[in-house]
């Protein structure tokens, strides 16, 4: 087997380390087992080209260990499975998924049976191999050239010479009596070395050795600090060919990547030097009449009730009084830092100019945020109107109705 | 090295006694200097094919999944069915080796060899697909537990997560298994030997095995527990594949068919692809005195059966949308069969529910050229029922607006057809250096194996 023919080790002739049968047949080779195991001999072997049936029992062979090995590696495999899975996902980093439990068993049964079958299966691979003394490189039988067909077609039964009923003359005739077609002498194996060649040794160590070197560097990393930063061999999209914003760039005489506008420069949309209609004012004052581009019109007038019953219903509610669903909550709640909304019927509102609250609903004001960027100019200023609407219809008299509508009130 | 006209494994094989002729009739196939030339002719089409898949896959690296037809909506696309199609294929093999071993079913060891082969070949283009799939192929150690600065650990109540664990405990069970039956062939190939590199390769992998009755002992519990643990393991790795889908809320989807659906039309497709290997083995390897008729006829049957099996679950997938009530469940299954990718629902029906029915006339399923050719049309099948499942169920979901249509690329398809050149030349490695039958098996359950009426 082994492959350094190294001239022999021990001088002389070997001696004998048993006597090998050769048989034809399954049956042959059945029956001389139950002939041998009769005869009370213990270290003896048969070799077949596949598994015989009954030979087992010819033999006298004990039901193996293994499936208590398998056993053992399916219940650490099952517990792994369980530790790790409650451990990883349920303490060391819990996970939130949809407010489910951090550890329920069914969520995690098909990775316990997993690694169950896995653990199982490599165990059971290993024993087997354990078990039979494998991988076994050399043996006596290997110099026997009739043995070579063992894994084809010939049967084999052999009796060591350490049995201690063994005897060279006995024991051959007693395996005469089992009708082989041969018997044979195996000698003790002299031509192979029984130590390992020292290079393949050497060899090995320094593979052991140098497989750790990696490991040991990365466990070196993990507890020192680096001011270079870290190898990227894929670059992923962590560098990118380009300048980002506030960033050095010697090209430019400034050194700075981002290009500040050129004088006079007016973005697409930003040309709004309208002061009254942008901005609610009329020189360094507040506007007190709507701007030209808003016609005082039903239309412009159910347009601003709509954005109003979107945007300031919340808080100011349905009539402006400030009592929408938002500060009615917040009053509930008590918690004392709510800032009440204004009831936009009040004097002082009444006597606002519109410039003003064009400016108040645009910017905002104590803790009401600006809502410029939500509701385009015009209907900032629709929404205006209907709240003046609202202040009238609030404010009003009984002399305001035109008469008719007077008359029916009685 | 020429290459010989003539088959040499036409042939009857040498030998004075059965089991030497088995020994022969497989080894000389690993042992001939001048294989067959349709060897040659199928390994230079495949190692073309191989180049394509390693070219598209090199060009999906460096571009992105974006070279993919995949697309909101249909974001699983080519992938995905790939992937499921070849996991599938590889549950034959298992199911041989395993499932039919504990139910004693000793036809098996003609053949169980190499299903196992095409098991594991299967497996390993199928494991790319999710591997490139992910986006950045050069991290695929975030789906597995490694210990990291982040504390970072994968969710192991995913699917994805089940799959990720279920299919690598697959591929390693299903090489143990593999390798171990292959110990007591390697020993015959080392013992017959010529050249020391055949030796000592072979003596290496077969580990010093010598047929000790001791160790054929422990060989064989060993083979039981594995079998016993490899037959749920089977069942589960499609179950898992399937709950990718049923544990979404998608329409077409969200079934708790799902499992035995996905177990048994894995078996199908599987041995489809069996008998599709079988057939030009057993007829370029010359094999037909150990791959007989009967156990084509055999594997025919099973493909009927378990295409019976899927026939039932396509009608019980629309008699349970009907039954539900729910309309988008209804429409997803309309839809299938009668939306824009009817044409791909009609192929399903046809390649895997129709065609097999041929099987039912002896003439047919004891020909080999016609098992050859529904197995094929099987395999195209099983195919498009992965490609029906992922795309019609994504492309036209709950809303409306959100609706799509996939269209696959050249490079979906270079990359499918490529994973064809990577299976079929490792298969035809396999059969070119591996004992392609397991021998020993073979002879333990000839009619010289048994022992009884010998003394």
């Amino acid at each position: 087997m082994s492959d350094d023919h190294k001239p022999s080790i021990k001088p002389g002739p070997a001696p004998v380390h048993g006597l090998l049968a050769e048989y034809d047949t399954p049956g042959q080779i059945l029956h001389a087992a139950k002939h041998i195991r009769k005869a009370g001999f213990t270290k003896w072997d048969t070799y077949t080209p596949f598994a015989v049936h009954g030979i087992d029992d010819a033999m006298g062979i004990k039901m193996t260990k293994l499936p208590w090995f398998t056993l053992v590696a399916g219940v650490c495999g099952l517990l792994t499975a369980i530790t790790l899975q409650w451990w990883t996902n349920a303490v060391d980093y819990p996970w939130i998924v949809s407010g489910k439990p951090f550890w329920s068993i069914p969520a995690n049964v098909p990775i316990m049976f997993e690694l169950t079958v896995l653990l199982s299966a490599i165990t059971t691979l290993v024993g087997m191999l354990m078990l039979n003394n494998l991988p076994h490189p050399s043996h006596p039988l290997d110099q026997v050239r009739r043995f070579a067909r063992v894994t084809d077609d010939k049967f084999f039964l052999m009796i060591e010479a350490s049995d201690p009923k063994f005897d060279d003359v006995e024991t051959r005739e007693l395996l005469a009596e089992t009708h082989p077609v041969a018997i044979e002498a195996v000698l003790e194996d002299r031509t192979t070395a029984e130590k390992l060649p020292t290079g393949l040794v050497y060899g090995l160590v320094i593979v052991a050795v140098a497989s750790v070197v990696p490991f040991a560097l990365a466990a070196k990393a993990r507890y020192t600090k680096s001011d270079s930063p870290r190898i990227h061999l894929i670059q992923d999209m962590d560098s990118q060919p380009k300048y980002k914003a506030q960033r050095e760039n010697s090209f430019f005489a400034d050194n700075r990547a981002t290009r500040p506008a050129i004088d006079g420069t007016v973005a697409v949309g930003d040309a709004r030097d309208d002061d009254k209609f942008y901005k609610g004012k009329e020189g360094n004052t507040w506007a007190r009449t709507f701007p030209s581009q808003i016609a005082l019109t039903e239309a412009t007038m159910d347009r601003g009730r709509q954005r109003f019953g979107i945007y300031c219903t919340p808080c100011h509610g349905q009539v402006g009084q400030g009592n929408g669903m938002v500060s009615m909550r917040a009053d509930s709640l008590a918690q004392g830092t709510w800032v009440p909304p204004s009831n936009v019927t009040q004097a002082n509102l009444r006597e606002m100019p519109v410039g003003e609250l064009f400016n108040n609903i645009s910017y905002g004001v104590r803790n009401m945020p600006g809502y410029a960027p939500q509701i385009k100019t015009e209907d900032r200023w629709a929404i205006i109107m209907y709240v003046r609407a609202l202040q009238r219809s609030q404010s009003g008299s009984v002399s305001d109705l035109p008469p008719d509508a007077r008359a029916s009130l009685k | 090295m020429a290459i010989s006209d003539v088959n040499p494994f036409e042939a009857p094989p040498v030998g004075d006694n059965m089991f030497a002729r088995i020994t022969d009739n497989v080894s000389r196939i690993a042992e001939t200097a001048t294989p067959p030339r349709a060897w040659y002719i199928a390994f230079g089409v495949a190692q073309l094919l191989l180049l394509m898949f390693f070219g598209s896959l090199g060009y999906v690296i460096w571009n992105g999944i974006g070279a993919w037809g995949n697309m909101m909506p249909v974001a699983w696309g080519f992938p995905i069915v790939n992937f499921v199609f070849w996991i599938g294929i590889g549950h034959a093999g298992t199911l041989i080796s395993a499932v039919l071993f504990l139910f004693r079913q000793n036809w098996r060891t003609a053949i169980n060899r190499f299903a196992e082969a095409m098991t594991i070949f299967a497996v390993v283009c199928a494991g790319i697909f999710p591997g490139m799939h992910i986006g950045r192929p050069w991290l695929p150690y975030y789906m597995f537990p490694i210990p990291n600065q982040m504390n970072m650990w994968p969710q192991f109540r995913s699917p994805l997560e089940w799959d990720v664990f279920a299919v690598s405990t697959y591929a390693t069970v299903s090489i143990l298994f593999w390798y171990m039956g292959m110990i007591p062939d390697f020993a015959t190939f080392r013992d017959r030997a010529t050249t020391t590199v055949r030796r000592v390769a072979y003596g290496i992998v077969a580990m010093g095995w010598r047929g000790s009755s001791r160790q054929w002992h422990v060989y064989e519990r060993a083979y039981l527990i594995l079998a016993a643990l490899a037959t749920p393991l089977v069942l589960s790795v499609h179950s898992v594949v399937s709950f990718d889908f049923a544990t979404a809320q998608l329409p077409g989807w969200h079934t708790t068919i799902f499992p035995p659906y996905f177990v048994a039309g894995a078996i199908f497709g599987g041995f489809a692809m069996v008998v599709t290997l079988a057939v030009p083995a057993r007829q370029f390897f010359g094999l037909k005195r150990i791959i007989t008729i009967r156990h084509l006829e055999l594997m025919n049957k099973v493909i009927m059966a378990t295409g019976l099996i899927v026939g039932y679950a396509y009608g019980m997938e629309f008699f349970v949308a009907w039954y539900s009530g729910n309309k988008y469940e209804v429409f997803a299954f309309v839809n299938r069969a009668f939306g824009p990718y009817g044409w791909a629902y009609w192929t399903m029906i046809s390649c895997n529910v129709l065609f097999p029915q041929l099987h039912w006339f002896p003439k047919v399923r004891t020909n080999p050229w016609a098992t050859l050719a529904i197995g094929m049309i099987v395999n195209v099948g099983m195919w498009f029922e992965r490609f029906v499942i992922i795309c019609t169920s994504l492309s036209r979901d709950f809303l409306p607006s959100s609706w799509g249509y996939f269209v696959p690329t050249p490079v979906d398809l270079m990359t499918l057809g490529g994973s064809f050149g990577l299976f079929f030349t490792l298969f035809l490695l396999f059969c070119r250096y591996l004992p392609m039958v397991a021998m020993a098996e073979v002879k333990a359950f000839s009619p010289a194996g048994h022992a009884h009426g010998d003394h």
